[in-house]
Parts: C-alpha cells; structure tokens; sequence
C-alpha cells in the first residue's frame, strides 16, 4: 500500500515529489562544509568522473568564495549544477568519502555543489571567458548533458557553436528523463540559459537532425559534429499483448510526469518490469502519483539488479513491493491490460531456467516497462562511414572521434547509457578532440 | 566526594570556580542567579568612576563552525553609579553569606583608593581584586594596564591599598608585558595577597574587509581591544606556570584565560592556580555551564583519589623545565593503526610538506593507509596532531630509557656543535631528498600547473 495520496493540485503534486536533496540555506551550507577534512588526493575527487576538486571547492564555500567554489565546479563539469543534484553520489564522491570508514556521515557534497553552482545561476555571474575567436564552426547535435557540454568546451577553445535540439526544451534527460524529486525541469533549464549566456552558443530547438540529407548539410557548413543524441525510446520486451492500453515505456512515463506533474494518468495497480535505475523511478513516482499497488517485478534476483541499492530502498520506501525471479510471458486484457501472467524462473549456472507448471497472473491496469533505452541505430546508419558496435554504440578513438573522422561523440550514445555526469566528463575530452582536430586542419 | 572548597589567601567559597570581573558581573542579579546555578564565587565588574561606554563592544574569532574561539571586547569599568553597586554587594552577601564576592577596583588618587576600598569593604566584600589589567581605554588614562606595565606604579598602588585594606588583595596582572613575573613580584613587594592572571591580551581581532575597518565598528572607526576567550588558553597557563614557579612571587594564584571547562581547570590547577576565573564560556553559553564544570571536576578528583583541591595543587610544575634539561636520548616515533585509519592521507601530506617526508604512500592506489618511515620519522608529534580519529595514530617510545643526555650536559662537556658547518648538527645525518625530487614527485591528477 502506497502512503502517499493521488495528488490533484501542483502543490499536492510539489509535496509527493519533495527534492531528495533539497537545497541547502547558507547556514546549512557553512556547517556542512566546516565538516571537511580536506583529504590529500581526496578518494571523492577520484570517485567523480569529471575529477572535481571537491575539497578545494567545499573550502572556498566554508571561507565565503561561493564564485570561487562555483568557479571550480563548472571547470571540471558544465553540468555542476545538475550533476550536484542527479549524480548517484551515494555510490560516487560521498560514498567514497573517508568518513564512511570511521561511521561518521558523509559530506554532503551533492548538495553543497548545487549550493554552490545554484548561487552563481541566480546572479547570473559570469565566470569564464570564452577563447579567442578560431575562426572555426562546430554543430552540436542534442542539447543534452553531452551536447551542451561540449558546446561550453568548444567555445572555451574558440569555436563557434550551433547546438541542435530536436525538442522544445534542453537539457536532455535532466528535463525529459529524471525523476522529479530529483532536479526540477526550472533548475535545468536554468542552468543551460546560465551556460549558454556565458559561452554565447546558439541553441536552435525543435530541429531534429533526421535523415542523411541533413547529416550531409551539416558537414558542408560546419568544420566539425558532435554527436550527442543520447539513446532512443524503451525497448519493447517481445511478449504478447505488449500493445494494449496501459502499457508504456518507464522513460515515456517519466517524461510525461515532468511536463504533466499531477494531470499524468496513473493506474490503480502498476506494474513495474525491470530492475534498473529507471524501473526503481517509474516505481517511486507511481507510488508519488498515488497509485494503490506497485510491484517490481524483475527476473532475476535482488542481488543482481542493475539499480543501485538506493534507488531500489527509495522505491521500498515510496511504498513499492518487489517480485523477484519472474518472467512476463504475456500482457492480458481485452484492449486496456488487465494483468501480466508471469513463470518463475530459478537461475541455473547463470542462466534463466523456468519452472514449468509456475504461470501465475499478477492483476493490474498499469504497466510500465523499464526494460532500458533502445539505441538510435537507424539515424545514425545515415551518417557516412559511421561504425557502431554489436551493441549499437558508437565507435571512437581516444580522442572521441568516430570512425567518420569529421564526426565526434560522447554520452549514452557513445557509452550505452550511464549517468549524467559521464556525459558530462566525455564531451569535455570530446571537445579537445575536435579541437586538436581543427587545428590540425 | 571530592571536596571543592576553596581558600585563595584567606577568601572563601564553596568551589573554585569564579565569575572574572566582566559582563556577566556587572550587577547583583547576575551575580545573584550565578551563585544560585552554583558559581562559587564572583569578581564585581570593575568599580570607579562610572564611564560611558560605546556602542558595538565585542568582536569575535570563528574557527569554521565554532563560534567564539577567540573574542575581543573593548567594553570600559562599571558605567553604574557606586551607590548602586554597593547596595547590591550587600544584597548578594546577604543572600550567599558562605560565596565569595570579591570587588574590582581601578580608581586614579591615592584618596579615590583608600575611600573605594574602605566602602567595598564596608557593603560587605570578601576580597578585593586591582585591577591593573585592562588594556584598552582606562590605561589611556593612566589606569589599567598602564599601571600593570610599570611595576613600579604598580607596587605603590598596592601598598596604598594595602594602607587601609582590612580584606585580601587580589593584584591582576596583565599579560600586556614581556615577563609576567616583573609587576607579580612588585605586587609582592607591595603586600598584595594574591595573584590574579591573565587579563585580556591587547588585539585587533579582524578586519571587516568590505569597508576597511577593524572590529567591533564604532560608526566607521575600531580601536584595539582586549582579547580573552578558549584561544588565549595556552598563553594564560604558561604566564601562570611563570608566576607559580617564581621562589620570589610566592602567593595564590586565581587563573584566568580561555577557561571552559573543568579540564582546563584542572590544568589550571596543575600549574599552581588556587581559583579559576571565567567569563567569555559564561558569556557564550550562560551560569548553566557551572554544572559540567563542578561535575568534571567532582569525577576528575574522585578518579584520580584527591580529596582536595590542594592534594594536585601545582603537580605539574616539577614537570615544566627549560629546553635545555630536556632528554635528548628520548626517542618516539609514530605509529599508526592501520585498523582505525580512515584514510585522508592527512598525515602523509602535513608531514610530507609541514615536516621531515617521514610518511610514505603505498604504491597501489586502492590502498589508502600511509605507512611510517621510521628512520625518517624525528618524533615531532605533527601527524598523530592532524590525524581526526582518536588514537590512531600514537608515538611510540623507542629508546630503551637506560640514557638520559641534556642539552646544558653537552654544553658542559663542550660536546655541542659552535660552527655553521660543524660535524655535531643533529641533522646532518638525517635524510632530506634532493630539491629537485620535488618537481619530479608524483602529484594527485587534480594539482593543476
């Protein structure tokens, strides 16, 4: 039984969706940063994929230079501000911090990175200064944590940057994919229009690049393309009944939920397949949006789930239940679903065995599959001499460089799928390849 | 039980701990909640001629969360009228007849004294205290630490006291001067019963940055103060272990300077003090902190099996000698617990750019705890003092205790080194890298330039 209320208000909605990091005050923020001890080579600098220097910047908010700790944020991450309230810092910088290992709290570094970052947003303070002008054009394809933080980079070096945006709003998943009590589509958006008025990089929405004639446009007017497109919709699971109302994406949920607040239609009795990170946040926003029953139901054991345990407690804690061991075999109802009929399964040398004779229907009028993000290989098949693995994702170099050398990439499109802040690290490496590349020119 | 009661030269009280002449002590309701939360005894803010004081008084030093470890004020004596106060000392001795209330005074002539003292003692006073310590405003009047600075002045004061005072005399010295046993033996020579130290430090306690003045501001402008408070704590005990090992001082000490709570007392004590005055610990936390201080010291006592206060009275003193009759064949190096190790590397960075690169780092990444190196390793205690986690990192003795060599010994036996070059230096043998390792070691990846 889920203890939270369907919400028929934006403030009802506000208050089942409550930040899980909310922001801090300055006080909270100085007594938190007082507790640092300044680590040598600190074990949370070389937990964050973008390397921040966490002591450096908590010492600059405990001594009043939030511009400073600001500063030093966005030179590592462009994405500061997101990343301190989205990153799983739980199992990044916090969770490496040394005072786990004397059962002393951790420093709540996400937090005092939004602290930080959220200062310099609102004052709209510009830190950095663009390089001098190269002469050379890059497009940015995707305004997503990787596409924008490339185009932050690249106008570092110099470049002129045209970044485009299939949809009507940036930011990519942190607008359209994570859950609400995690970043506020405000605080998102906010940040680009922080980062694009500091950098000047044009930002041309609702121009999706879709074929190879506009792949082929691209490369006649830019020098260079950063590919940051991320992936494509949830994938379907190839079971019968997959099509009846009521069915969809946990990602499709999500993005509904973020523009739709407490008018997304959600079920009576939901049920989650999957046991990522996204089936953990489809099922915590069900039981957000009021649903009476929601059940995880995964394959395989809790042990080998892909979300990371924290999610799946917030889940419990939101008031979800757990199906371990079950395999959906069929999506029932006559047009709108009115169950799943699921085959228990025992793992055998690693792999799935059913037991025969286990088939049992889980009643419910909702289904929400976190079954993970397709890639967009068909787009991206229109790109000349563009090598994708077996898994569909990109191909490059050291230096981000696809196998069509004019083409760069970073992010879930290049890496399959992480998080937010590894976009972020890859396309800053990403820009200075195609910087190197330019220069070279 | 332990027993607490206290006799400084002949005043009574039922613990040691006192108000300090200040704030908190400015009227009889003060003094009179103190003594009902507990305070033994209590030092009437300083009485004269009634001043009048600024606006914006206090000034503080933080040390990142915790307020107040330092704190200045430049607040002058009573701004109350004598009569006032008098009525209420007599008002508080009547209600804590067995407390004791001692009177600060700061007067110029020798008539202002000889009446001051005859009226304090008349209202019902224990004790008097001189204060010949303030180090901002009176004593650019001739009083205060004027008088404090020029032992000559300063015994004459006493003995006018002295002349008529029927109630000991407490002198309070300022630590204002480069030998706080200068104007303590000239209270000596002057009669005085007791010693009170250390008064406020003279200070500027910061800088308001954005409109370039000192603090406290008084409309655009600051003077220094006087600064007391937890940091001041090392300089009150090393002036009062001064006093207190002085053959010519000789007398009672009331301590004074950063305490707040019953350890420092109790170190207080160990060095010679008989009393303890405290302010700036009441000005921040209020009387309430009368019961920790009484409760610690209670259980201190009962644990160590001293009855009273005078069975550890000054047993740390045979203990403080001057460097050169220290053991120089007394050798600890550190050690540390790898089991409690947290692994900041705080240890490793302080002595590797604070010290003598006596810490080295394992070679595999994953494997954060520092190992000592101990032929490097001199002993200075710097790692084990940055370490944050209680006794993980401890020194360890490792010289078999058989020798002991002092520096006046070799001095005697001409066995020390006399030239810029000589072969004698205690470091020429200790290992030091080469000062180009320096551009060539290793840095965390996030070291930029």
């Amino acid at each position: 039984m889920s203890e939270y209320k369907k919400p028929t208000t934006e403030a009802e909605f506000a208050a089942n969706f409550h930040p899980k990091k909310p922001l801090m005050s300055d006080t909270e923020a100085y007594y938190e940063s007082s507790r640092c001890l300044y680590c040598y080579d600190a074990p949370c600098i070389n937990a964050c994929p973008t390397g921040i220097d966490i002591p450096l910047f908590i010492r600059q908010i405990n001594d009043g230079n939030k511009e400073g700790a600001a500063k030093t944020i966005y030179e590592s991450n462009w994405f500061g501000h997101a990343c301190g309230n989205v990153c799983p810092t739980e199992e990044l910088c916090e969770g490496a911090c040394v005072y786990n290992n004397s059962d002393v709290k951790p420093i709540e570094i996400g937090r005092l990175q939004a602290h930080a970052t959220d200062q310099v947003i609102r004052s709209k303070k510009k830190l950095f200064r663009t390089g001098k002008d190269t002469g050379k054009t890059v497009a940015v394809i995707g305004a997503g944590p990787a596409g924008i933080s490339a185009a932050c980079e690249l106008r570092m070096l110099g470049h002129a940057v045209d970044v485009y945006e299939a949809k009507a709003q940036p930011s990519g998943l942190c607008v359209y994919g994570v859950a609400p009590y995690k970043l506020t589509n405000e605080e998102a958006v906010e940040e680009v229009a922080y980062l694009q008025d500091q950098f000047g990089f044009n930002l041309h929405y609702n121009k999706p690049v879709s074929g190879r004639a506009d792949f082929e446009n691209l490369e006649e007017v830019y020098d260079a393309i950063f590919i940051g497109i991320g992936l494509g919709g949830t994938s379907t699971l190839g079971i019968p009944g997959e099509d009846k109302k009521g069915v969809m994406g946990a990602l499709e949920f999500v993005e509904v939920l973020r523009n739709k607040h407490h008018a997304t239609p959600v079920g009576k009795k939901v049920i989650v397949l999957g046991g990522g990170n996204t089936a953990m946040d489809a099922a915590s926003e069900s039981c957000r949006m009021g649903a009476e029953s929601v059940i995880i139901a995964y394959r395989r054991g809790p042990e080998e789930m892909g979300a990371y345990s924290f999610e799946f407690d917030l889940a419990k804690k939101s008031g979800a239940k757990a199906l371990f061991n079950v395999t959906p075999v069929e999506v029932l109802g006559n047009g709108s679903v009115t169950g799943v009929k699921f085959i228990r399964n025992r793992s055998a040398n690693g792999k799935l065995e059913p037991i025969a004779s286990s088939e049992f229907v889980e009643p419910c009028d909702m289904v929400l599959l976190g079954t993970g993000q397709g890639k967009q290989v068909e787009l991206l098949k229109e790109v000349s001499g563009l090598a994708l693995d077996q898994k569909g994702r990109i191909v490059v170099n050291e230096h981000f460089q696809t196998t069509n050398t004019k083409y760069f990439t970073a992010g879930d499109a290049m890496n399959g799928g992480v998080e937010v802040v590894n976009a972020a690290a890859e396309a800053k490496k990403a820009a200075h390849g195609i910087h190197s590349f330019l220069k070279g020119k | 039980m332990a027993d607490l009661r206290t006799n400084l030269a002949g005043i009574n009280s039922p613990n040691p701990f006192w108000l300090a002449s200040a704030p908190p002590t400015n009227s009889g309701y003060q003094i009179m909640k103190a003594f009902d939360a507990g305070w033994g005894g209590a030092v009437w803010k300083t009485l004269g001629v009634p001043v009048v004081n600024v606006s914006s008084r206090y000034g503080a030093v933080n040390y990142r969360d915790k307020r107040m470890v330092g704190f200045n004020n430049i607040e002058l004596i009573t701004d109350r009228p004598l009569k006032d106060n008098l009525r209420e000392i007599s008002e508080v001795k009547k209600r804590f007849p067995d407390h004791a209330v001692i009177a600060s005074l700061m007067v110029e002539t020798k008539e202002e004294w000889h009446q001051i003292v005859r009226d304090v003692e008349n209202a019902g006073a224990d004790g008097i205290e001189l204060n010949f310590g303030c180090p901002h405003g009176m004593c650019e009047r001739g009083m205060g630490s004027a008088v404090g600075q020029e032992p000559k002045v300063l015994q004459m004061i006493v003995e006018w006291v002295k002349e008529v005072a029927k109630v000991p005399v407490i002198t309070k010295l300022t630590p204002n001067i480069s030998d706080i046993t200068r104007p303590a033996r000239a209270a000596r020579a002057g009669g005085s019963d007791a010693i009170s130290l250390i008064n406020t430090i003279q200070s500027i306690v910061g800088v308001d940055i954005d409109q370039f003045v000192p603090y406290p501001i008084v409309d655009g402008k600051s003077t220094n103060g006087g600064y007391c408070g937890p940091a001041v704590k090392p300089i009150a005990l090393n002036m009062v272990k001064n006093c207190a090992q002085h053959p010519d001082v000789n007398l009672p000490i009331s301590g004074i300077g950063g305490v707040e709570n019953w350890r420092d007392a109790v170190e207080f004590i160990l060095l010679g003090a008989t009393s303890v005055q405290v302010c700036t610990a009441v000005m921040h936390f209020g009387f309430g902190i009368i019961r920790d201080l009484k409760s610690g010291l209670e259980r201190y006592m009962d644990e160590k099996g001293f009855a009273t206060l005078d069975d550890f009275r000054g047993k740390a003193l045979p203990n403080v000698k001057h460097w050169e009759d220290l053991n120089l064949k007394y050798k600890v190096t550190a050690s540390i617990n790898e089991s409690k190790c947290i692994g900041c590397q705080l240890c490793y960075t302080a002595c590797e750019d604070g010290a003598h690169q006596a810490i080295a780092l394992s070679s595999d990444p994953a494997n954060r705890i520092p190992s000592i190196i101990d032929e490097n390793c001199v002993g200075c205690n710097l790692c084990s003092l940055v370490c944050p986690v209680e006794d993980c990192i401890t020194m360890e003795r490792r010289d078999d205790g058989t020798e002991h060599l002092t520096w006046g010994e070799r001095t005697a036996a001409g066995n020390i080194p006399k030239g810029f070059n000589d072969e004698l230096a205690g470091g020429l043998h200790h290992w030091v890298p080469e000062p180009a390792e320096a551009l060539v070691k290793k840095k965390p990846r996030h070291y930029k330039g």
